[in-house]
């Protein structure tokens, strides 16, 4: 068991003949994901790597393989048409890695996905990993170990940290999502929370916020009501100065608001078993979970 | 309308993208194209200009230094405090006195830092017979994702000091994207300002200028403070303050062209030019990471250790040599570091490739401080080989909290338990 990905996810690439796409397209195929088909508009008819499909359109991609997944390298001024295509193809689950993509267009793609059954993962994100079922997205693969803790996180790198400090404990993990960077997201920290505490093989869970917005706040106070698993939460960007953008779009402290000072303190009050060292954080875990 | 959440995360009145500025003046001119009523107003870049203008516009002017911050009325001039940011004056005289007062010199106000920015050019305006001041903001809403209107009573101040000590006199009027602005939105507005009559009409069709503009051009923030009813009963934005979201940029070329490089970090821009993305801080010690969340912590890794970051620096999850190699040297440039952490989590990048950039880079700027590393992840012990045996005084470290005790000990030449 896991959440939102396993063996049975047969996924399409969105993106898969350009250099990132094609790059993460073998990766992903390596680790063992199902890898059914490409899209790239004007490129139907052709294969990826000598064996996966590549369609002109996200509908034909499916109807073909019956795909239930896809992931999107498109540049950033053609990512929002491909989530929006990728739900109006019935796709149940779409993770968006790109990087930059205009905030106006993510508030038509979330208002547009509102009642949809499509869930969007990212963007600006890493993706999502069941280890040693399936990988999507641009995470390192080598690194994860498959077990029992569910890890969620606003960043890419950092929780790669805390998945390698994880498996070096020799403490596997069930699903690692990656909710990424950028101020609009179409899965926050409450809806994988939610997912983690309803399966039965997920005992434990990983929390990494980072400066700016409310959304570690609004997890914390929502996990206290509900959640019946331990977590183990770090929140990044103690340091960062106001009204500085740092990396992320979404990692700016304005008007006061998004400090990590209030998300740690708002995470403790909900009985969440905070770290300041980020190279405690998988310890802080185990010693939660014992 | 509901009443402002003390704890929203609208994004006020900062936006959530390290915002593109553009000056008052060429915000004032969008106004216009967008039906919003603005004073009528002359640029002027020398003290002969600026009589020019007051001359032509007559009367009593206001001139207003252009440089891209808040808090010119109250900032003052680095070579002369006395010296404010904008004033009003009776004569074309008056007018290119205070201009040469300004022109050339640097105006420091809250947001500048303590070196100011310098003003090259001025804006004379026709002065306005203000009978109330109100404030109103176009943001993104983060917890809705939708755009949304912030109001308030309360023009001409700090709006974020407003926030903090009376949330109640500020409004929040969010807008659903599928039906974007209607007219009842900006009825809704004007009444929750008190506003009655002609007066109400008119301000409800400012503020539909005001969601056309910000959804038209991209913009990240478009303030209005103060925002004035004058004595005639006339609706006005008295300042313009806009910002654009920086990823939508390449869908407006005439956005573009309004930059202002002169007014930006050259360091930023520099590390930007390079995909860096760098963010300058007070400290003594520079750090070099990859990944935007890593770098945050390695920050805090740094200060919990004892020590102060000079820099927020990433150099993205994959980091080639040459990257490595510009973000040296714009680490290097800030006069103020001791010492270097290098923190990489290498997944899909490998640590021997980063070891021998680090190496490359490290030699080709002749490095003259201390230089922590710390590696992890694909081929670990292949990379800390190569930087063992380059030659170089490197210092490994294990983990994150090993790597800032480290570095701070050599920043500040104690050690650091």
């Amino acid at each position: 068991m896991s959440v939102l990905v396993n063996k049975n996810t047969k996924l399409i690439i969105q993106g898969i003949t350009g250099g990132a796409g094609s790059f993460h397209a073998k990766l992903m195929m390596e680790y063992g994901t199902q890898v059914v088909a490409g899209v790239t508009p004007g490129r139907g008819g052709t294969l990826f790597a000598d064996k996966v499909p590549v369609f002109d359109t996200v509908a034909e991609a499916v109807r073909a393989t019956g795909a239930n997944a896809s992931v999107i390298y498109v540049p950033p001024a053609f990512a929002a048409d491909a989530i929006l295509e990728a739900a109006d193809a019935g796709l149940p689950l779409v993770v968006c890695i790109t990087e930059g993509i205009p905030i106006l267009d993510m508030v038509t793609v979330k208002h547009a996905l509102k009642g949809s059954k499509t869930r969007l993962i990212g963007p600006n994100c890493p993706g999502v990993i069941t280890p040693g079922e399936c990988k999507i997205g641009i995470m390192p693969g080598h690194i994860h170990l498959p077990g029992h803790v569910g890890v969620v996180s606003r960043s890419g790198t950092l929780t790669y940290e805390a998945v390698g400090q994880l498996t070096a404990l020799g403490i596997g993990q069930s699903t690692c999502i990656g909710i990424g960077g950028d101020p609009i997201n179409g899965t926050n920290f409450i809806d994988c929370l939610d997912l983690f505490n309803q399966d039965p093989n997920t005992h434990g869970i990983i929390m990494i916020g980072e400066i700016g917005g409310s959304a570690e706040e609004e997890a914390a106070e929502w996990a206290q009501s509900n959640m019946t698993k331990p977590i183990a939460g770090f929140i990044a960007g103690a340091t960062a100065p106001a009204g500085k953008r740092m990396g992320h779009a979404g990692a700016i402290i304005a008007g006061g608001k998004g400090t990590a000072a209030a998300k740690f303190a708002a995470m403790k009050a909900a009985g969440i078993h905070i770290t300041h060292d980020p190279s405690m954080i998988a310890a802080t875990l185990k010693l939660a979970m014992a | 309308m509901d009443c402002y959440k003390r704890r929203t995360s609208t994004c006020f009145p900062f936006s959530c993208e390290t915002p593109v500025k553009i000056h008052e003046f060429q915000a004032k001119a969008l106004f216009r194209k967008y039906g919003i009523p603005v004073p009528r107003g002359i640029i002027a870049k020398t003290p002969d200009e600026a009589r020019d203008a007051a001359l032509k516009i007559g009367g009593t002017v206001v001139v207003k230094a252009q440089i891209h911050a808040g808090g010119r009325g109250k900032g003052s001039l680095r070579e002369n405090p006395s010296v404010h940011g904008v004033k009003v004056v009776k004569t074309p005289e008056d007018a290119a006195a205070f201009a040469a007062s300004l022109l050339g010199n640097h105006l420091i106000t809250h947001q500048t830092g303590p070196e100011g920015q310098q003003v090259k050019q001025i804006l004379v305006e026709e002065a306005s017979n203000i009978a109330t001041e109100l404030y109103a903001g176009v943001v993104l809403d983060r917890d809705t994702s939708r755009v949304a209107f912030i109001v308030s009573t309360e023009g001409g101040m700090d709006i974020e000091k407003v926030a903090e000590e009376t949330p109640e006199l500020i409004m929040t009027e969010r807008i659903d994207p599928a039906t974007g602005m209607k007219p009842y939105h900006g009825r809704k507005i004007a009444k929750a300002l008190g506003l009655e009559g002609q007066t109400a009409s008119q301000a409800a069709k400012l503020f539909a200028g005001l969601y056309t503009m910000f959804t038209a051009t991209d913009a990240s923030l478009v303030e209005v403070n103060p925002l004035v009813i004058t004595a005639e009963g006339e609706v006005k934005a008295l300042d313009a303050k806009v910002t654009f979201d920086a990823n939508a940029l390449f869908r407006h070329p005439e956005i573009q062209e309004l930059r202002d490089i002169d007014e930006e970090d050259p360091k930023e821009t520099e590390a930007h030019d390079a995909g860096l993305s760098y963010v300058a801080l007070e400290g003594s010690i520079g750090c070099l990471v990859n990944g935007a969340g890593l770098a945050m912590a390695t920050m805090d890794s740094i200060k919990n250790a004892g020590g102060s970051p000079s820099n927020f620096l990433d150099v993205g999850g994959g980091a080639t040599e040459a990257q490595v190699t510009q973000a040296f040297k714009i680490i290097l440039a800030d006069p103020n570091v001791k010492a270097i952490l290098v923190n990489i989590f290498a997944g899909i990048a490998k640590c021997d490739v980063i070891a021998n950039g680090v190496v490359g880079a490290a030699r080709e700027v002749g490095l003259a401080v201390p230089l922590v590393v710390r590696l992890e992840g694909t081929n670990v012990d292949l990379g800390k080989k190569i930087l063992a045996e380059s030659g170089l005084a490197i210092t490994p470290a294990g983990d994150m909290h090993d790597a800032a005790k480290k570095v701070v000990a050599a920043a500040t030449g104690r050690s650091v338990s």
